[in-house]
Formats: structure tokens, C-alpha cells, sequence
């Protein structure tokens, strides 16, 4: 029997032939990730278990993101945790404060990940990497401190579910639309325990960071791991950061699928998830008649803060200014990101609409700062979640969106799409 | 292995951010954060909970982050176990991984309701309802997963794995 893309790479680090759904293996890692809020719990279990030493230096990577530069004295203790762990075992890959993006943007850029890859960190999101064709997922603190110390994780090899995408999606259209418009279909459990294998003519008409955005929510519909097929595309991507060699895994024809889905590009429109779970979504051209008032809109994270993301929001921001009433705050995912909106004059734009820019960090993303919501505001939002409180007080309201549809809201004060700018 | 206690009912999809809220996340202090369990979603909950009690919940419960500190939060404020058809596979893993009992029953799911009196055998996952006089049968574990589970969670059982 054939298998899926996911299960090959398991395989492969399994040290096994094959592999197939359900089976428990125990492979082995080229990289594991923590950042500033589970390392700390991590580096507790490691030591508390008494390991003297990390299985390789080189491929431990910890993030300080989530509460950072520190927004208390609680997170800046968490985060000296993690400083001095990294430099008792001289950790490569440690990003703080002035080196540091938010992990899931970084370790791309910084060419840490790669195809063919087995990868997992202690945040849901680290299912973004799968764009690049590698296997990665989110776990707990306890086995990623197992991760540091053996190089290996246990792993139910998952079954899957395909998604054809077919077709080339239209202007204002991009990954977050693709992957709320699935997870509207699927719903939050729709993939629970698989990996969303994506195929189809139509991925080539989207770009790295729509493929990112994609398997980022992967986990957003409950899936292991959201994974595409290498290309073109992918490699020119590595070329330019990955410098080592990596293995491109395909799936194989008679492979398993539990359901297949064939989704038209074309036929998607801009998509806003409403309060407060990810699966409510509806299209723009629906919300605009709900007349949805907003008091913020954030345009940043691990999912659309990336320069594409930066750019669409400055495409719709040029000359015009931010509806009053409206707080507008835009973080760029990466300090490299940071410097190309700089350069590219994006953030006088940003700044002249009336929009406030941060520095990278996840902030609003998770209710920890810089951004947080009183009680019955209502927020539009680039990011991944908008569950109850995730931003703010917990009669306070998230939807999500893409960063077209997000800075159109904040110059209309009111949810709506790029095409009524 | 056995434990008794009180059934404390939720909905499906319950989420980590109502678990343990993002704002508490600047510890990891397993007192600290027990205090804040479920707060969002039930402000009285610590409050009205005694030592062993359960939780019974519906699908996907802890979808969302893979914060470690949900498991942890409902360790450490005295439940024994929560019941769901199916859990996130995240919290599912973190909960074996830090030896915090779970049980994936859909019939103890539906018919249990909220304060009834509930035992459970972890070896043979039999529930047993003694306020309705029912018993369902949960899942077993398979063996890896109960290895892990009676070595205490994962990092024990990778000690004990080495020694051998
Ligand atoms: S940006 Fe948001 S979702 Fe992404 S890693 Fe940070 S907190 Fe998590």
C-alpha cells in the first residue's frame, strides 16, 4: 500500500520501509523548537529528569516571542530561563530581543527548516513548516524536553485527508482566505489527529507566504500537520536560505486518504471567521451586510505578518487614512521583515494612515499585550484564533480575516472588503 | 488504578485559552496557574470543585495552543481525570506526557450528567456512574501509550528506557 507524503518523511526518520495510519513510531528530529512561555517548562522537565547534555546544539532553536521585549517581570524571568539554558549548553539558534521574529516567520527565514524535515516545537503552530514540504507539529513542553535531551519523539502516524486545489484564486484572494474558507468547510475537528495533504494545479499560483498562512491553521481545523508538495517555488525559497542539503518527498499515487476534497481557487472570496471559533466563517460580501462595527484591527503574527501581508496592508493604507474611533496596529513578524517595510517606505504609509507599527513580537495575537481588548470591543484580526478572551476580556470579539480585508475594515470602521476602498 | 469524584459538565471544542487564559502564561507555577482554571469560561469553577472531582466534556476538548500548563492547571487543581469522545491531539499527548489521566468515551460523554457521582478503573476504563447505576467502556490505551502512563509520564519513562 502506498503512502502520503507525511508518512514517508516518518518513515524516513523512523528508520523504517513503511509506515501506515495508526501505527506508534518513535523517529528521529532535525530540529525541535521553544519559545519564551513553554521553554521555561521544558527546561524544568529536562532538568528535573536530570539530562546532562541536548542531543545537538545546532538543531535546538528557542524563540523568544510570545511576551517580548518583556511585558512584566514574570515574563522577563521566563525568558532568563531560557537565556541561561542556552548558554549553559551554547544553543546556536537562541533569538532574543533585537535578533528574535515571531518563530513561526523566523525559522523559515533563517533557512533553520527545511524539505523533507522531521520538526517539532512546543507551539501549535509549528505546523507552518509543512509549506515547505517538511513534517512538523506542535507539542507539549514535556516532549520537546524530551526532544532536547534524545533527538527522537513518539509519533501516531496520522491518516490523511487531501485537499485539490485547482484553479487560480482572484485579486484580494490568498492563503488565509484558502485556509478559512477550509476550516469553514471542515470545521475545528475536521481533520483531528490527521495531516491535510494539499495537491493540485492550482498551488502554483500561490506563493511561499500563502502556502505558510495555509499550513499555519492547519492546526486551526485540528490536523497534525499541513503539508505541500515541493516545487519550483519552494526550492528558489531555499536556495536563497536554506545551506544544506534536504531531501523532496512525494506522495505516492496509490497512497490512503480518509476523504478527498477538490476546492476551486477561483471560486473563493475573501472569508472572515467570526467570534469565536475559526469554522465560523462567511464571505466578505455576507459580513458587509452584517454592518460589523470594529474598534481594532491588528495586522501582524505568525500567520500574516509576513512582507507579502505587509504589503497588502500598505496597498490598501497608501494615502488614506484610518477611520476614526479605530485603533490600527501592525507588527511585522521578523526584525528582516521590519527593515524591508523600512526600506520600502511601508511604514511611512503605515504611519501616516494613523496606524500604530511595533516591534516584531506575538503581543495581541494571545491576549498578552500591546493590544489587549476591554470588555465588548470587537477586533479585526490577521491572526489565527478568535476564541473567547483570546485578546482581551472575554465579552471582547475577534474575527479574523486576511491583511486586505483587515486594513480595509480599519479605514471603514466597519468590516468590509478591499473592493469598497 | 481508581478514582472517584463528582462530574463537572462542558461543551465541545473547549479550547486551551479558556483552560488557562494567555494572560496567566508568565508562570508556570502549577499553584498558580490551578487558580485560574477554566476561569474564563466558569468563574466559579476552582471555587466549586473538590479534590478527585472529573470533567466531562464533549469532542475536540483542549483544541487551540499546545500549552502545557492546561493540563498541568487541571492537574493541579485536584481533578483526577476528563472524559470527552475525543480531545485535541496536542492536550492529548501533553496530558499523557505529564501523567494526567484522560479517557475518550462517547457514551460516558452523553449520558453523564453535571454533579453526578462517577468512579473510574484506569485499567480496565470502565466508568461507572453510581448516581445513575450505568457503566460504559471507554477506549484502552494502547501498550506504548500505557507504558509512558505507568512509568509516570514520558520523561520517566525515557530514563527508564536508558537504564535497560
Ligand atoms: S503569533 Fe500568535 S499564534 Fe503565532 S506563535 Fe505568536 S501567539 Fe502563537
Amino acid at each position: 500500500m502506498g503512502m502520503t507524503m507525511t508518512q514517508k518523511i516518518l518513515a524516513e526518520h523512523a528508520g523504517m520501509e513503511s509506515v501506515s495510519a495508526g501505527q506508534l513510531i518513535s523517529a528521529d528530529l532535525d530540529m525541535v523548537l521553544a519559545n519564551d512561555i513553554t521553554g521555561p517548562v521544558s527546561i524544568k522537565e529536562f532538568d528535573k529528569a536530570g539530562f546532562g547534555e541536548v542531543f545537538d546544539k545546532s538543531k535546538i532553536s528557542l524563540v523568544m516571542d510570545h511576551f517580548v521585549p518583556n511585558k512584566d517581570i514574570k515574563s522577563a524571568e521566563q525568558c532568563k530561563t531560557c537565556r541561561m539554558f542556552a548558554r549553559r549548553f551554547d544553543i546556536d539558534n537562541y533569538y532574543d530581543v533585537g535578533e528574535m521574529g515571531i518563530e513561526h516567520a523566523l525559522l523559515p527565514e533563517k533557512g533553520l527548516v527545511a524539505a523533507g524535515d522531521a520538526i517539532i516545537g512546543a507551539d501549535s503552530h509549528t505546523c507552518t513548516y509543512g509549506a515547505l514540504g517538511a513534517f512538523s507539529t506542535g507539542v507539549g513542553s514535556t516532549d520537546l524536553a524530551a526532544g532536547i535531551a534524545t533527538g527522537r519523539a513518539w509519533f501516531k502516524v496520522p491518516a490523511a485527508i487531501k485537499f485539490e486545489l485547482t484553479g487560480k484564486p482572484a485579486k484580494y484572494v490568498g492563503g488565509k482566505d484558502i485556509i478559512l474558507h477550509i476550516i469553514g468547510m471542515i470545521g475545528v475537528d475536521g481533520a483531528l489527529y490527521k495531516s491535510m495533504e494539499f495537491c493540485g494545479d492550482g498551488i502554483q499560483y500561490l506563493t511561499m507566504d500563502d502556502r505558510l498562512t495555509i499550513s499555519n491553521m492547519a492546526i486551526e481545523a485540528g490536523g497534525k500537520n499541513g503539508i505541500f508538495p515541493v516545487d519550483e517555488i519552494t526550492k528558489q525559497y531555499m536556495a536563497e536560505r536554506v545551506g544544506r542539503p534536504y531531501k523532496i518527498f512525494a506522495a505516492d499515487s496509490d497512497a490512503e486518504y480518509d476523504e478527498e476534497y477538490r476546492i476551486d481557487l477561483a471560486g473563493i472570496e475573501p472569508t472572515v471567521s467570526y467570534p469565536h471559533l475559526p469554522e465560523n466563517t462567511k464571505t466578505i460580501s455576507a459580513a458587509e451586510k452584517d454592518d460589523i462595527k470594529i474598534d481594532q484591527a491588528v495586522i501582524g503574527s505568525c500567520t500574516n505578518g509576513r512582507i507579502s501581508d505587509m504589503a497588502a496592508a500598505a496597498e490598501i493604507f497608501k494615502g488614506k487614512h484610518v477611520c476614526g474611533g479605530v485603533r490600527c496596529i501592525i507588527i511585522p513578524a521578523t526584525q528582516s521583515i521590519y527593515k524591508e517595510c523600512i526600506k520600502r517606505g511601508y511604514i511611512d504609509t503605515f504611519i501616516d494612515a494613523g496606524c500604530v507599527v511595533s516591534t516584531p513580537t506575538c503581543g495581541p495575537c494571545l491576549g498578552g499585550y500591546m493590544g489587549i481588548l476591554a470588555a465588548g470591543e470587537r477586533c479585526i484580526s490577521t491572526t489565527n484564533r478568535n476564541f473567547v478572551g483570546r485578546m482581551g476580556d472575554t465579552s471582547s470579539e475577534v474575527y479574523l480575516a486576511s491583511p486586505y480585508v483587515a486594513a480595509a475594515s480599519a479605514l471603514a470602521g466597519r468590516i468590509c472588503g478591499p473592493e469598497e476602498i | 488504578m481508581e478514582t472517584k469524584g463528582k462530574a463537572h459538565k462542558f461543551g465541545a471544542n473547549i479550547d486551551t485559552d479558556v483552560i488557562i487564559p494567555a494572560r496567566y502564561l508568565n508562570t508556570s507555577d502549577p499553584a498558580e496557574l490551578a487558580e485560574h482554571c477554566m476561569q474564563d469560561i466558569d468563574a466559579d469553577f476552582t471555587n466549586k470543585i473538590a479534590q478527585g472531582d472529573i470533567i466531562v466534556a464533549g469532542d475536540n476538548f483542549g483544541c487551540g495552543s499546545s500549552r502545557e500548563h492546561a493540563p498541568i492547571a487541571i492537574k493541579a487543581c485536584g481533578i483526577s481525570c476528563v472524559i470527552a469522545p475525543t480531545f485535541a491531539r496536542i492536550f492529548y499527548r501533553n496530558s499523557i506526557n505529564i501523567g494526567m489521566p484522560i479517557m475518550e468515551c462517547r457514551e460516558a460523554s452523553e449520558k453523564i450528567q453535571e454533579g453526578d457521582e462517577v468512579s473510574i478503573d484506569f485499567d480496565t476504563g470502565i466508568i461507572t456512574n453510581v448516581t445513575r447505576n450505568e457503566q460504559y467502556q471507554a477506549e484502552p490505551f494502547p501498550e506504548f501509550i500505557k507504558h509512558i502512563m505507568d512509568c509516570g509520564g514520558l520523561m520517566n519513562s525515557i530514563r527508564h528506557q536508558e537504564e535497560q
